[in-house]
């Protein structure tokens, strides 16, 4: 099990630190084996920091983070390959977690010595050929390329062979199928899904709602760096509580359907977003209260006091969209 | 007509022998008008928008040409591109967020930028203001550095940067793919925003997600393996898509709604052929449910098969 208990970060901002800046705050949830969480949110919401938190690439400021009840934090030095055997991650700009002057061959050989030294190479070439075929790209097309002769979509898929030789337990994917096409999104999102049948726990990052709620059993929304929503996928979506995410719904492209006109501009100032935002100006509701509106299904107070939407909510989703506006 | 493309082959050196990543496209792109690029991944779609504004050491130019408002462009020679580049023509590149740099404020960039295209820093000041505002953006963006900006506000920065001359074509590759929907939606909107006001003339809008391009382009143009295969206004693309390689496409795409454990979405079977020996015949062939004979005897022409409706099969 991987588990964030009350984890927050804040991070040094302007001239030498000076101030802080709260990017995740009091976020709590937990990624089973065999399980996939989608983690939903607008860009710099945390998710990020999130993913990298949990691949120890940034220090935790409050709470912890274990696996299977071990702090992470522990997994220092000597630990470090231990942790990271178990739980790898791939990410959203495939070139910037990438060497520029090694060739993909390289890159995968690099694995092998540092993970499998003791694995021969006839049968390391194997594993490197049926992780490329998994995520569909053509071996010989690829091995012996530098990254920037690679389209983005044909590295995202490298990083994720890679990722997928290590025989790890946790895959921290964030936005990893944002620069595939349509076709190959469906086949690395089914590869994810086949995997976790196999045992393996993703924490999905991703913006795009159609792809969690295809794959994710458990959606966690987070704005701002705090979680306003989150439980069983099937409920966050056909029930959306938290203005938030009824406003992400809304968002979502559909074939066939233009946005209309009448729709609030994000940019001339949403009354959704405002409103949303409310409550943290007035300093009355605090910060991460959860409250759970049916069995699996969680969703932040918005306050203030007595006119809480969420409360409102409870009524339904008639006196929920009321009670938002 | 802003842009015209006539039969356009750019090939990437390398030491196999050439990537033919772009081999004999031929569009129009008209005044005021937004053309969404769609495609599997490495069709070649950054290809085309490199070829317009810069090539890379390694591209060729291997056959026709590119004219710009009715001017032809030299885009095989580097320093006479210079006086096109970001005054007329300007590139949002695939990655771009992330590679601005980091150790410049923006303020400090965008002045460095300009400057560099011999525009005196003064004089587009005040617009820069205006439509950093105008995109939702605080002023106080330029005394930022990148890494203390989210996604999408280096992604508008980057908008604003970029059409600041009021250039006749933007290309954005890939702008909104790494955005959430609702700043997705708030960038595409602002971009379609930057073609009413008159910010650029028209601009071709590459994108993934065609449920997205369909949001604000009028034109959709569709390629494979470095050929056009279907171009046609967007609705028609999206309700009557003619090409095998489109309409397979479309039905990948996953719908709010639809998951996992209930039905399983397939992608297409197969990948795109190598580019370094294309096949003869049409290219899709391999992967083509309705191919026949003649598709791997000869290639398809691009036909236009109803008024503005282009279509490259034997079949469409
Ligand atoms: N510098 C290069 N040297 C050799 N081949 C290259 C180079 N850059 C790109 N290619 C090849 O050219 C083809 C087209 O690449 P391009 O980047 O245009 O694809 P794309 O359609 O933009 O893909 P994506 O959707 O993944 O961004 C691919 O086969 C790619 O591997
Ligand atoms: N190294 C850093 N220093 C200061 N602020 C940062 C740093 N990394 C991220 N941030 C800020 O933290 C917030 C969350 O960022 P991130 O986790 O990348 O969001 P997401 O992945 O959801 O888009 C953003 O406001 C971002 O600007
Ligand atoms: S030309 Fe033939 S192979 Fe190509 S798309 Fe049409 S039917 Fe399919
Ligand atoms: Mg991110
Ligand atoms: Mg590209």
């Amino acid at each position: 099990m991987l588990r964030l208990e009350n984890v927050t970060k804040r991070y040094g901002v302007g001239a030498f630190g000076g101030r802080t800046f709260t990017a995740v705050r009091d976020v709590s949830f937990e990624v089973a084996p065999g399980e996939v969480v989608s983690l939903i949110g607008e860009s710099g919401s945390g998710k990020s920091t999130i993913g990298k938190m949990i691949l120890r690439l940034t220090p935790i400021s409050e709470g912890r983070i274990t696996l299977d009840g071990a702090d992470i934090r522990g997994f220092a030095r000597g630990r470090r390959k231990e942790y990271y055997r178990r739980v790898q991650g791939v990410f959203q700009d495939p070139f910037s977690c990438y060497n520029p002057i090694f060739k993909a061959d390289r890159v995968l050989w690099m694995i092998k010595e540092e993970y499998f030294p003791r694995v021969p190479r006839a049968e390391w070439d194997e594993r490197v050929e049926s992780a490329l075929r998994a995520v569909r790209l053509d071996p010989g097309a690829v091995l012996g390329r530098y990254p920037h002769q690679l389209s983005g979509g044909q590295l995202q898929r490298l990083l994720v062979a890679r990722a997928l030789l290590l025989d790890i337990r946790y895959l921290v994917a964030d936005e990893i199928t944002s620069m595939l096409d349509a076709s190959t999104r469906i086949d690395v999102l089914n590869l994810l899904a086949d995997l976790k049948t196999r045992g393996l726990g993703v924490l999905f990052i991703t913006h795009d709602l159609a792809l969690g709620n295809y794959i994710a059993a458990k959606t966690v929304v987070l704005r701002r760096g705090e979680v306003v929503e989150m439980g069983d996928t099937e409920k966050v979506f056909a029930d959306p509580r938290h203005p938030y995410a009824r406003h992400l719904l809304a968002s979502v492209p559909q074939l066939h359907a233009r946005w209309d006109g009448e729709q609030e501009e994000r940019y001339g100032g949403c009354p959704v977003h405002e409103d949303a935002a409310a409550p943290e100006a007035d300093g009355r509701a605090g910060p991460g209260r959860l409250v759970e509106v049916e069995p699996g299904h969680l969703v932040a107070c918005t306050g203030p006091e007595g006119g809480c939407r969420v409360a409102l909510a409870r009524g339904g989703p008639a006196a929920a969209a009321a009670g938002g506006r | 007509m802003t842009l015209r493309v006539t039969d356009l082959k750019v090939y990437y050196k390398t030491l196999r022998g050439e990537v033919k990543a772009l081999d004999g496209v031929t569009f129009e792109l008209g005044d005021a008008e937004i053309l969404g690029l769609a495609g599997e991944s490495g069709c070649g779609k950054s290809t085309l928008g490199k070829a317009l504004i810069r090539m890379d050491g390694r591209m060729r130019l291997r056959g026709g040409g590119v004219e710009l408002d009715g001017e032809r462009l030299p885009i095989d020679d580097d320093a006479a591109m210079n006086r096109y580049r970001y005054h007329r023509i300007s590139l949002i590149p695939q990655y771009s967020m992330s590679a601005l740099n980091p150790t410049r404020r923006i303020g400090r960039m965008i002045r460095e930028l300009v400057e560099s295209r011999g525009v005196r820093y003064a004089d587009v000041e005040e617009e820069l203001l205006r439509r950093l505002k105008l995109v939702g953006l605080d002023p106080d963006v330029l005394s930022r550095y990148p890494i203390e900006l989210s996604g999408g506000m280096k992604q508008r920065t980057v908008m604003v940067i970029s059409t600041l001359l009021n250039p006749s074509l933007l290309i954005a590759d890939e702008v909104t793919s790494a955005l959430d929907v609702s700043t997705q939606k708030a960038v595409a909107k602002a971009l379609a925003g930057f073609r009413d006001r008159g910010f650029v003339k028209s601009m071709i809008f590459v994108t993934h997600d065609i449920s997205l391009t369909y949001q604000i382009a009028d034109t959709i143009m569709v390629m494979y393996a470095g050929k056009l295969v279907e171009k046609a206004s967007a609705s028609a693309i999206v309700s009557k898509p003619r090409h095998p390689y489109t309409q397979a496409l479309i039905n990948s795409l996953p719908e709010v709604g639809v998951r996992y454990t209930d039905r399983r979405l397939s992608g297409i079977p197969g990948a795109p052929p190598s580019l370094l020996k294309p096949p003869a015949g049409c290219r899709f062939r391999d992967r083509c449910p309705k191919a026949f004979a003649r598709c791997a005897a000869e290639e398809p022409p691009v036909t236009e098969v109803a008024s503005g409706h282009f279509v490259a099969c034997w079949k469409g």
